[in-house]
């Protein structure tokens, strides 16, 4: 990589150590979200073998179909991102804007249809614990422990949705920049991390999606 | 530090106060930052105790000017002491500090990788004190169900116990941050010749530390946010169904799993003591062999023991629960693995005891207590021996026997370390030392009086007495025989407290009044902090030039060369051939 003398910071040799280190930084960061998320799924683990007749009646509350949506529009996505890191090395920067911006309008979609979800449940009465008090044609679910069904699905995929609205951030951000030209097949650091935390984000959800919609 | 010293060509310009000491991204700032908010909350949670100590004397006796300790106080101190010595006190000490100052240094890097991260790492941990500061003053106060937080008692505490999460996970995403940044700083930003197998014991030390700190802490970030939610969304992760308390039946859902807790708790948690003792490790290795004139016996053995130690603390946590009824196969597996993991640090022991033997040893007020060091941890490994096994855990559990096992680890180990660090550290801090006499007070004060407080300990918990008991044991007819330790051991208190007025006075008279260094390499060590650095270093730059690495860290007194010590960036000398080369290519 060329050294581009505004870019590289002065406790780095060169610009090659600079983007090496920087990627280590955010492998690093991505082992400790792999690692918040491990526990709990260690979390869901113990309850599913403990309700796994729970598990299965509750499940049926959560509607494949928008899970699935869900789940290829996070794979179209890692795929927008990971084209824009292929462009940006081609020097293709008015494509970079465009996929990074068709990145931000999946990660909207997503939110979307995960809001119509939440509120779905709520109205519903399906409240995580204590508050799960479910009416109408639902009563039938409500079932001893099936609240730990439905707190461990609001937790994670709450957490979830905070990584997916931080990314949101992240990538308006680094949009802005590639508008104004700060990125170049020399220099496109932030969008290679970006990419890096985006597919975790993907990942996590590719595990959360049959785990509580499917099985 | 120095406003008259030579600031280097990066950072010309003058920078205002608050952009110069706290919002600093130098990793020198930062370190001392670090160190002296680190000193003041070890100070504080010390102050709890003794406070405590008072209560555990003269049970009832009012405290001048603050009255009799209710219990609900005492739960709240002891919580308190836990979470302020270990995740505010120690850790930011040892890693925050010690690290953050001397791993860029040692390894000759100019800076951390990214040094607005580690900006941010200290604000985090800053604010993340602060909330734990600030819950002594919300309704009820303090979080009051121990360091360890066990469900189902801190699913229902009261808010000081939510305030307590906050401030747990402002301190997680700190030392999240500061590990991201160790690791990637030591393993890209070693200067020329720096191979791992030159670099300093301390630097191995941070490095294994900052991966038990990346790896630890996630779960138990995890497991943080489940009782948030069981504390804010009414949900029931940690919580039984059928529980009663003084008020009644408990309105939960129900379901949860309290094991689950201990489970992902102790998963950090034993991880965490290792994060405590390398670096102190570190420190005593590098003033063992400064002061010895000799190089680490075993230096290679010393590191693989580091590294093994490391992974296999990963796979102890749950010797920390045999009452919890687990099972003799499970139980079995980890007395096993708790045994094996002994060997390790009786190896890195052994090689610094070796250390010592035939050294011309200089008793310097760092190597005194370097030297108090070995011994203490020594006593603390020894007494956890009968906890890693499960029949004399049993009877053990819970009882001051525990606390003296750890204390002896902690206290009379790392912070006799940690201390050892300051004085060695200070004049390249400063450019001034610190004062022997007052040192070597400070010294014999602080080791013996620790030595009054806790092996009385190990007795009283032999003998039963419960760790948490708010009258020291009076209720109990069975701790008659060993009541009267508890005002021996407050007494001890007071007077460690005492001793560590010689060192306050030292620590502050000594940043403008001490003697100043004579030269840069004040102690003649051969580690590039004190060899290639001016003392103290310059501002955003270390170096004056970035030093080159020819040798291992510990060339003392090498046979033949006619110099007591080699440091590592001293050039070999040119031998015949190579001269001739250089005049061909002339």
């Amino acid at each position: 990589m060329a050294e581009t003398s505004t870019t590289l910071k002065h406790y780095f040799v060169s610009s090659a150590q600079q983007f090496d280190a920087a990627k280590m930084g955010m492998w690093l960061f991505l082992v400790t979200e792999v690692l918040l998320f491990s526990g709990m799924f260690v979390a869901y683990a113990v309850y599913r073998v403990w309700y796994p007749e729970v598990f299965e009646l509750s499940s049926e509350l959560l509607d494949w179909r928008l899970g699935a949506l869900n789940t290829l529009v996070l794979l179209a996505s890692s795929f927008t991102v990971a084209l824009s890191v292929h462009f940006i090395q081609r020097n293709e920067k008015e494509k970079v804007v465009v996929l990074l911006l068709l990145t931000l309008l999946c990660a909207l979609a997503f939110m979307v249809v995960k809001y119509f979800e939440y509120t779905g449940k709520w109205s519903h009465g399906i409240f995580p614990g204590a508050g799960f008090a479910p009416h109408g044609d639902y009563a039938a679910y409500y079932t001893p422990y099936a609240p730990q069904f439905f707190s461990i699905y609001f937790v994670m995929t709450g957490i979830h949705g905070i990584h997916v609205l931080v990314g949101m951030g992240v990538i308006a951000w680094i949009v802005t920049r590639a508008i104004r030209g700060h990125f170049s097949a020399a220099y496109y650091t932030p969008i290679e991390l970006t990419g890096l935390y985006w597919h975790l984000v993907d990942i996590i959800w590719i595990f959360l999606f049959p785990l509580l919609y499917l099985i | 530090m120095e406003d008259h010293h030579t600031a280097s060509h990066h950072e010309g310009h003058k920078v205002g106060f608050w952009r110069k000491y706290w919002f600093s991204t130098d990793h020198k700032v930062i370190g001392i930052q670090y160190g002296i908010t680190a000193l003041f909350f070890l100070l504080f949670g010390f102050i709890l105790m003794l406070l405590m100590r008072w209560q555990l004397a003269s049970p009832g006796i009012e405290i001048p000017l603050l009255g009799a300790l209710t219990p609900e106080m005492y739960n709240q101190f002891g919580a308190m002491h836990g979470t302020i010595m270990v995740f505010m006190g120690i850790v930011p000490l040892a890693v925050g500090a010690f690290g953050n100052y001397v791993v860029p240094l040692q390894i000759g890097a100019v800076d951390m990788a990214f040094p607005r991260l580690n900006m941010a790492s200290y604000h985090f941990f800053f604010w993340g004190g602060v909330v734990m500061m600030a819950s002594f003053f919300v309704p009820q106060g303090a979080a009051k169900a121990g360091w360890t937080s066990y469900p189902p008692l801190a699913d229902i505490e009261t808010m000081g116990q939510t305030m307590w999460l906050w401030g747990m996970v402002l301190l997680i995403t700190s030392s999240l941050l500061g590990a991201i940044n160790f690791l990637t700083t030591i393993i890209q930003l070693r200067t020329e010749g720096m191979t791992f197998f030159r670099m300093p014991f301390f630097v191995w030390a941070q490095f294994i530390t900052a991966f038990l700190l990346l790896l630890a802490f996630p779960p138990l970030e995890a497991a943080g946010i489940l009782q948030l939610a069981d504390r804010l969304l009414d949900t029931s992760f940690f919580l039984p169904s059928g529980l009663v308390t003084a008020e009644g039946p408990l309105e939960v859902s129900g379901g949860g799993s309290p094991l689950l807790w201990q489970h992902l708790f102790w998963f950090l948690a034993h991880p965490e003591v290792y994060v405590l003792v390398l670096p102190a490790m570190g420190i005593v290795a590098e003033i063992v062999a400064n002061n010895t004139r000799k190089p680490l016996w075993g230096y290679r053995l010393m590191v693989y023991s580091l590294i093994f130690l490391g992974f296999m603390s990963f796979i102890v946590w749950a010797h920390h629960m045999f009452i919890t009824g687990m099972g003799t196969a499970i139980s079995a597996f980890f007395q096993v693995t708790t045994m094996i993991i002994s060997i390790p640090s009786v190896v890195i022991l052994s090689a610094l005891f070796i250390t010592l033997w035939g050294g011309s040893i200089r008793f310097t007020t760092p190597m005194l207590f370097a030297l108090g060091f070995l011994p203490m941890f020594g006593i603390g490994g020894l007494t956890g021996l009968p906890l890693g096994l499960a029949p004399t855990d049993i009877p053990l559990h819970d009882t001051y026997y525990v606390i003296g096992h750890f204390h002896y680890v902690v206290a009379p180990g790392t912070i006799l370390a940690l201390f050892a660090g300051i004085y060695y550290w200070f004049p390249k801090m400063t450019g001034r030392t610190m004062n022997d006499t007052l040192g070597k007070i400070h010294f014999w004060g602080t080791i013996i009086s620790m030595n009054g407080i806790f092996f009385p300990m190990l007795i009283q918990g032999m003998a039963g007495v419960s760790r948490r008991l708010f009258d020291g044991g009076l209720a109990y007819s069975f701790s008659e025989p060993v009541l009267e330790y508890n005002v021996f051991m407050s007494i001890s208190a007071a007077a460690l407290f005492l001793f560590q007025i010689p060192f306050i006075i030292n620590f502050f008279q000594s940043i403008r009044g001490g003697r100043k260094v004579e030269k840069a390499n004040h102690w003649d060590a051969t580690t590039l902090d004190w060899s290639a650095t001016p003392t103290p270093p310059v501002p955003h730059g270390n170096f004056e030039s970035v030093p080159r690495v020819y040798r291992d860290p510990y060339e003392y007194s090498v046979p033949g060369s006619g110099v007591p010590f080699l440091s590592q960036d001293t050039a070999p000398p040119a031998a015949p051939s190579d001269q001739i080369l250089e005049e061909v290519e002339a």
